[in-house]
């Protein structure tokens, strides 16, 4: 049957990654430390995201995977952005 | 070709054969899914039948004014437990977990679903977690009575015990998300050949909507559990507005959770009419790809609509807004089955055998249902209907009327085929008729009380609201009544019924082309798939 071959991935690659989130690690502490406002809580997010992106595509694999099971995680991230989304119609205006 | 009709006398097919230990030992740890699923059958109804029990108590309590059987505390205790039940135990569980369980993997052609031992564990976490919510009853401070909903701040101030009955919630969930994880692989991966999307039956369709549900909306269960459970063991404060937390915050986890939930319970019950409907009118379906993509809309559209709950809650005017348009939206899809299922009807040769009369009811009391739902989801009647007996009776029409009504359609539909026998068809027809009777004259008499300022979740009432608490608890009797005769009616034909042949009612879908009740491995050959499952007008149906 169609047994997905695993794509060998260089420990290059790998320590580029754990460098990368190491490195955004500090720029978290960092932006932390600065008064953005609102803004503090997008950019905590927003690192996070990337830093959980870059672990599920590189350590997780996902992007030598099919296509389905980058829509399936889309699909799942969309829902919930959805739901934190639309509660702020009722945080923001109450 | 010689087909077997039935499975030879001697071995009733997955009944007898198949499990690795015998007698019980090979049910309670078998893989196959039709063991599974009735595994499940036998303890959601078990809980059913717990769950109804304790309604009727209720009505009893709510016959007359002021104190009658049960004290206030008892009062809160029951609506709480036959809540959780209901919801949690029975009707959540139900369809995907019976039905899926048995016929998700025949209707599209394969020998079980992805992963059978997870299967097999998903049903021991439900019996684990039935458990905890049992113990929850007679350990600590007594069984719960904060609703089902669990609402705070006084989830976090009873002294009952909360934190146990929502850690048995938690832990359902995890097999519901199992459940749904299961299907989803299974429909994507395990298809026979030539079985493609555009020849799923609908029942399949509803059951993938549900599982995306299960699995996108069941970890806010377990979340906003575990936050109330912190609450109340740590002080954590979440929701305490002393501390910096938000009460509204909980209500908006939970009915994150529990709105979605209610279409796990009902969409796949649209399913099994979609299902019926064809069969008993010899049609193919109307609108199939309407009905599909219906079932997707609602799972959708569905999970963003749980504000509606929160109307009267002190929630932002902004967010009603918003929630009560959505609300109405959701309306669009549903409506599409119904006219669907309608239009399939529409001269067709019907025949009004049992399950068929029960998928009409199901469109019946769904449509009363669904239409008093959106008196409720527009937000300036719901200021004066809600938390009234009018939303009691309301979700009763969606969920009992409905998904119950439908339940017990797809018990008649398919019990030919898992038990191989035939019950009585005219007691059948005569357990509906009384349901039928008993169902809305209890459940009607709620609304109009409820219109009538009747508050829910009350162990008394005002004298002028007697007379029609007093009709609904007699159609409570009713109703029982019908019940009752209709498992009598079941349990008598498992056991001694006639023969009912592969295909007693001449369906097109995969299961009526094996023996009844089927082989342990299903197909001894995986088939080849060359008509959808509802070509009435192409081919005729297998052993007729
Ligand atoms: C013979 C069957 C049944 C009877 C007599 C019955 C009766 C009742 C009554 C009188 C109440 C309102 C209590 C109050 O607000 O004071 C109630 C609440 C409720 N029922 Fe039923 N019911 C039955 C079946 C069902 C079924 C099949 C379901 C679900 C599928 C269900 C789910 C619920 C839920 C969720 C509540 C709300 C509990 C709460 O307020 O926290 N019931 N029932």
């Amino acid at each position: 049957m169609n047994e997905p071959s695993h794509a060998v991935v260089s420990y290059r690659i790998f320590i580029a990654v754990w460098l990368l989130l190491l490195a955004l690690t500090a720029v978290t502490v960092a932006v932390s430390r600065v008064h953005l406002g609102a803004l503090n809580i997008w950019a905590a997010l927003g690192i996070a995201s990337l830093k959980s992106a870059l672990v599920i595509f590189f350590f997780m694999h996902l992007k030598y995977e099919q296509r389905i099971f980058k829509i399936f995680l889309l699909i799942t991230l969309v829902t919930l952005a959805l739901f934190i989304g639309l509660t702020f119609f009722d945080v923001l205006y109450r | 070709m010689t087909q077997p009709t039935t499975a030879n006398a001697a071995s009733r097919g997955f009944l007898t054969e198949g499990g690795k230990y015998p007698g019980l030992l090979g049910w309670i740890f078998s893989t196959d899914h039709k063991r599974i699923g009735l595994l499940y059958m036998y303890s959601v109804l078990a809980f059913f039948l717990v769950g109804v029990t304790l309604g009727v108590i209720i009505r009893l309590e709510l016959i007359a004014p002021g104190e009658t059987i049960v004290s206030a505390q008892t009062y809160n205790a029951l609506f709480t437990v036959h809540g959780v039940i209901m919801i949690f135990l029975f009707i959540i569980p139900g369809f995907p977990a019976i039905f899926g369980n048995l016929f998700l993997p025949i209707h599209i052609g394969a020998n079980d679903v992805a992963f059978p031992r997870l299967n097999l564990f998903s049903w021991w976490l439900y019996m684990a977690a039935a458990a905890l919510i049992l113990i929850s009853l007679f350990t600590g401070g007594g069984p719960p009575d904060t609703g089902w909903t669990f609402y705070v701040p006084f989830s976090a101030q009873t002294t009952t015990n909360v934190p146990l009955a929502a850690f048995g919630a938690f832990v359902l969930g995890f097999s519901s998300i199992l459940t749904g994880i299961n299907f989803v692989t299974t429909v994507h991966r395990l298809r026979a050949p030539g079985v493609y999307w555009g020849r799923l039956t609908l029942f399949v369709w509803s059951l993938y909507a549900t599982a995306w549900v299960q699995i996108l909306a069941t970890p806010m269960l377990a979340i906003t559990l575990v936050l109330l459970i912190l609450e109340r063991l740590l002080g954590a404060g979440l929701f305490d507005p002393g501390s910096g937390g938000d009460p509204i915050m909980f209500q908006h986890l939970f009915w994150i959770y529990s709105h979605p939930a209610v279409y796990i319970m009902v969409l796949p019950a649209m399913g099994i009419v979609s299902d019926i409907i064809p069969v008993f009118a010899r049609k193919p379906v109307f609108g199939y790809w309407a009905i599909a993509f219906s079932s997707i809309g609602i799972a959708s559209a569905g999970s963003l609509v749980w504000g509606h709950h929160m109307f009267v809650s002190g929630m932002s005017d902004m967010a009603i807004l918003v929630f009560s348009l959505l609300t109405f939206i959701v309306a669009i899809p549903s409506a599409v089955k119904v006219f669907n299922w309608v239009a399939t009807l529409y001269k067709g040769s019907i025949s009004l055998d049992p399950p068929m009369l029960f998928a009409l009811t199901f469109i019946f009391l769904f449509s009363i249902g669904g239409l008093t739902g959106l008196i409720l989801g527009s937000a300036a009647t719901d200021v004066h209907v809600h938390d009234t007996n009018f939303v009691v009776g309301h979700f009763h029409y969606v969920m009992f009327g409905g998904t119950g009504f439908a339940f017990f359609g797809a018990m008649h539909y398919w019990f030919p085929k898992i038990y191989g026998r035939m019950y009585h068809k005219k007691v059948a027809t005569l357990a509906w008729g009384i349901m039928f009777t008993g169902f809305n004259i209890l459940y009607f008499s709620m609304m109009i009380l409820g219109l009538r300022g009747m508050p829910r979740r009350y162990y008394d009432y005002l004298p002028e609201y007697t007379d029609l608490n007093r009709v609904a608890t007699v159609g409570s009797w009713i109703l029982v009544a019908g019940l009752l005769l209709m498992f009598v009616n079941l349990i008598r034909g498992a056991r001694h019924g006639a023969e009912a042949g592969g295909n007693p009612w001449g369906g097109l879908t995969l299961e009526w082309t094996l023996p009844s009740p089927p082989p342990a491995e299903n197909f001894a050959t995986i088939p080849v798939v060359d008509h959808g499952p509802y070509d009435y007008d192409r081919v005729s149906p297998p052993h007729e």
